[in-house]
């Protein structure tokens, strides 16, 4: 408890408010606000603690994975050390080589040599096999142990090849992050373009970006005079069509992506239908899957409710007699709805369209579904590399890269529109 | 009360105890795992009284190597193909099996001389050699195309065509329709040039081509009429021709033949259960029932003469089988070595030529 004296002979030291037992006011109010915040602390503990284990720690953990690769330098320690010991562009000796023949007969032994070449063909395609098949013959290896290399495989004298090792006997690393942007190092590390044949995530990541932002015009353009009528017609009716809303929103992704297949094959429900109409010819059946259309139709229906409640939650409670009295003050109809109306509305639409784009942003299960060869995303890739390939260090940089793209792109609204405005409901 | 009571508190335990014995199997689904299901587990929990758990995959080598690397592993055994099952054994993924445990043939002999070539290895012992094949509906092309060149060829057969989305298979068929004699595919895929070669061809359908992951798909999508033609594995066509009496055929000319093998992932919760569930489903008996439910031939050599009827009891199954003679003329055997070690790369290769 504080108790202020203000009157009085000790309560007044030195012109200080001070309470009934001496302290400083100020001190005690922080004292006793600091506990205050201690208990309000306690309650959120467990959320904290929840969003730092479920959250934060892995994203540290993905974040650190994109930079951190010790496939290489874990499995073949000998080698690793005469990396450290030499400097780089130092032609590779015969202690080198004896060196590098141990590591590869320890890392058959210990059934690691696989991990070791992948390691590296992550770097320098098609050096896999060099390292297994060294492994499997790692036995019948006799000093000098260069010639014993290169009599397996001239691809062992390969300064490029060298000038790889070199780079992954560090298990530090950024070489994802230049993979994930189509760049290369060359033998010198100098950084390159990739490959022709190998460029693929940049064009993925804008293919990405452009048909998220297709996605999020075509479910503003579907969603606004359906949130309109939504917010205008009387309670019980506009409850009624709600349901119809949110039926869809409740219902499992994967049934309606599938439900999306039924409809759009080429022996589908709409191509049927178009035949049986005489619209299209039995021969030319219009192909809307397993291609962009497929993922861009699929995925508007199922991103069209985020788009429409906050939409509709920001239209509900505007004063109709607003836009009457633009009307009567001579507006017409279009100009009483661009300055007047859609004003109002930015908030949702803003907060729709951030929804909308971020979560398209990230979409999988549909694009992998619908979208054959032409509609896949990034995520899609990403996921290849977590399941399929297992190079979760370049899943990892392509997901950081896509992250910090949301994240850009955040900040640029929070810039131009305002993160405040934003309306969820 | 208290009977009842103790009464339920030991059934529950004998409930336990039961499921405690159960043994998780990873395998391709549709008609394949049908007859696993059909040939080796039920008859296995008959007869030992352990469970088994089907789980599917398009491809169950790729959940081990996940499984393993992020040591959550949940399953105990897995059927993979020959080039994964070397190359998961060599990164450590999976336990080792002493092939002289396995059940010597009915006449005495042993397991090591009774598997096929190559059917046993350090980890993994095979079960059956199946088949890439493509196969086409009959109510589109009554003549039918009839090598591997006309699945490549557009403008005399047009129509959709289904691939697996992967370069395993289809840089081989590529390959031998553009001409290339079987036994120098995997010579000519060596070099920058074949595998240019082999992307070219695809080239050619590229557009035209729906891509299928799991081994269930290709015949749906025969019989929905999405595509004309697919590459698929050929027990999935069997089962759709003979089971539902799909107008399909297969084209034999230009198969890839390769075992599938039973593997015992690193660190399985049931490991004890795990072996005796392979050694059981890889004897003699059990590998030529497998050939009642499907059309893959058995990985014992003893197992050859038990294989009779399909379970319809009419359909005589050595005609349908990947390694009958006449379906061998122009074949190619899936070469491990070469998958083993460029399988990650030409993968990569794929996915950037499938983007693009």
């Amino acid at each position: 408890m504080v108790a202020i004296e203000t009157s009085g002979g000790e309560g007044l030291r030195g012109g200080l408010l001070t309470t009934a037992d001496g302290k400083p006011l100020k001190q005690a109010l922080a004292h006793a606000q600091a506990r205050a915040r201690r208990k309000a602390l306690l309650l959120v503990v467990p959320l904290l603690a929840f969003i730092v284990i479920t959250f934060v720690v892995p994203i540290g953990q993905l974040l650190f994975r994109s930079i951190h690769n010790d496939g290489f330098s874990a499995n073949m320690p000998q080698i690793s050390a005469w990396f450290d010991e030499t400097k780089a562009g130092d032609a590779p000796d015969e202690a080198a080589y004896a060196a590098l023949v141990a590591d590869i007969a320890a890392a058959a032994e210990a059934r690691t040599i696989g991990v070791v070449g992948t390691r590296v063909n992550y770097e320098l395609s098609g050096t896999r096999s060099l390292f297994t098949s060294a492994g499997r013959n790692a036995e019948d290896l006799e000093p000098p142990y260069r010639e014993a290399l290169l009599d397996l495989n001239a691809k062992w004298g390969d300064p490029q090849l060298w000038g790889v090792m070199r780079s992954v006997s560090s298990a530090y690393s950024a070489n994802f992050y230049l993979a994930a942007l189509d760049l290369a190092r060359d033998e010198n590390g100098d950084i390159v373009r990739a490959p022709e044949d190998r460029r693929i995530y940049g064009m993925l990541f804008m293919r990405t970006l452009w048909l998220s932002a297709l996605i999020t015009g075509l479910c503003l353009i579907l969603a606004y005079p359906v949130a309109h009528l939504l917010a205008v017609l009387p309670l019980a009716k506009s409850n009624l069509l709600m349901i119809l809303v949110l039926l869809p929103f409740w219902t499992s992704l994967l049934v309606r992506t599938t439900s999306w297949m039924v409809m759009l094959q080429e022996q589908g429900v709409i191509n049927n239908t178009m035949v049986a109409l005489g619209l299209v010819g039995n021969e030319s059946r219009i192909q809307m899957m397993y291609n962009q259309a497929g993922t861009i139709i699929a995925m508007t229906h199922i991103l069209l409710p985020f788009m429409i409640l906050p939409l509709y939650s920001v239209m509900r409670p505007i004063n109709p007699s607003y836009v009457r009295a633009a009307r009567s003050l001579g507006a017409t109809s279009w100009t009483a709805f661009r300055r007047v109306y859609l004003p109002q509305t930015l908030p949702g639409i803003g907060a729709g369209a951030l929804l909308v784009f971020i979560l398209s942003v990230g979409y999988y299960i549909t694009p992998a579904l619908v979208g054959g060869a032409s509609g896949q995303l990034i995520s899609n890739l990403i996921a290849y590399h977590m399941q399929d390939s297992l190079n979760w260090s370049l899943a990892a940089a392509l997901a950081a890269l896509l992250l910090a793209g949301v994240l850009i792109l955040y900040w640029l609204y929070d810039r131009l529109i305002g993160i405040d405005n934003l309306k969820l409901g | 009360m208290k009977k009842i009571l103790t009464l339920s508190t030991a059934l529950t335990a004998v409930g336990f105890a039961a499921a405690a014995q159960e043994v998780t199997v990873m395998s391709w689904g549709g008609a394949y795992t049908v007859s696993q299901v059909e040939a080796y587990h039920k008859p296995f929990t008959a007869e030992t009284g352990i469970k088994v758990v089907s789980v599917d995959a398009d491809n169950p080598a790729t959940p081990i190597k996940a499984m393993v690397e992020a040591g959550n592993v949940t399953i105990d055994v897995a059927d993979v193909e020959y080039a994964d099952a070397i190359r998961l054994c060599d990164e450590g993924l999976l336990e080792e099996i002493d092939p002289s445990i396995l059940p010597a043939a009915p006449d005495g002999t042993p397991a090591t001389e009774d598997f096929l070539p190559g059917a046993l290895t350090d980890c993994a012992v095979a079960s059956i050699v199946f088949s890439t094949v493509f196969a086409y509906d009959t109510t589109k092309f009554p003549e039918g195309p009839t090598t591997m060149a006309d699945f490549f060829d557009l403008e005399g057969f047009p129509g959709k065509r289904g691939m697996r989305k992967g370069a395993k298979a289809n840089l081989e068929m590529a390959l031998m329709a553009d001409g290339v004699p079987a036994d120098e595919v995997y010579a000519l895929l060596e070099t920058d040039e074949g595998v240019a070669q082999a992307f070219a061809m695809l080239d050619k359908i590229k557009a035209d081509t729906i891509w299928w992951e799991a081994g269930a798909q290709p015949p749906q999508l025969l019989a929905d009429g999405e595509v004309v033609m697919t590459t698929a594995y050929n027990g999935r066509i069997f089962a759709a021709q003979v089971a539902e009496a799909k107008p399909f055929e297969i084209v034999w000319d230009g198969q890839v033949y390769e075992y599938d093998l039973f593997v015992i992932p690193k660190g399985a919760p049931n490991m004890e259960a795990a072996l005796e569930f392979v050694k059981f489903s890889t004897d003699t008996q059990r590998l030529a029932d497998q050939a009642k439910w499907i059309s893959y031939g058995p990985g014992r050599k003893s197992s050859g003469a038990l294989v009779g009827l399909y379970q319809d009891g009419v359909t005589e199954m050595a005609p349908h089988m990947p390694t009958s003679a006449e379906n061998l003329t122009n074949a190619l055997a899936s070469s491990y070595e070469f998958w083993v070690d460029r399988d990650s790369e030409l993968n990569e290769r794929f996915n950037a030529w499938l983007a693009q």
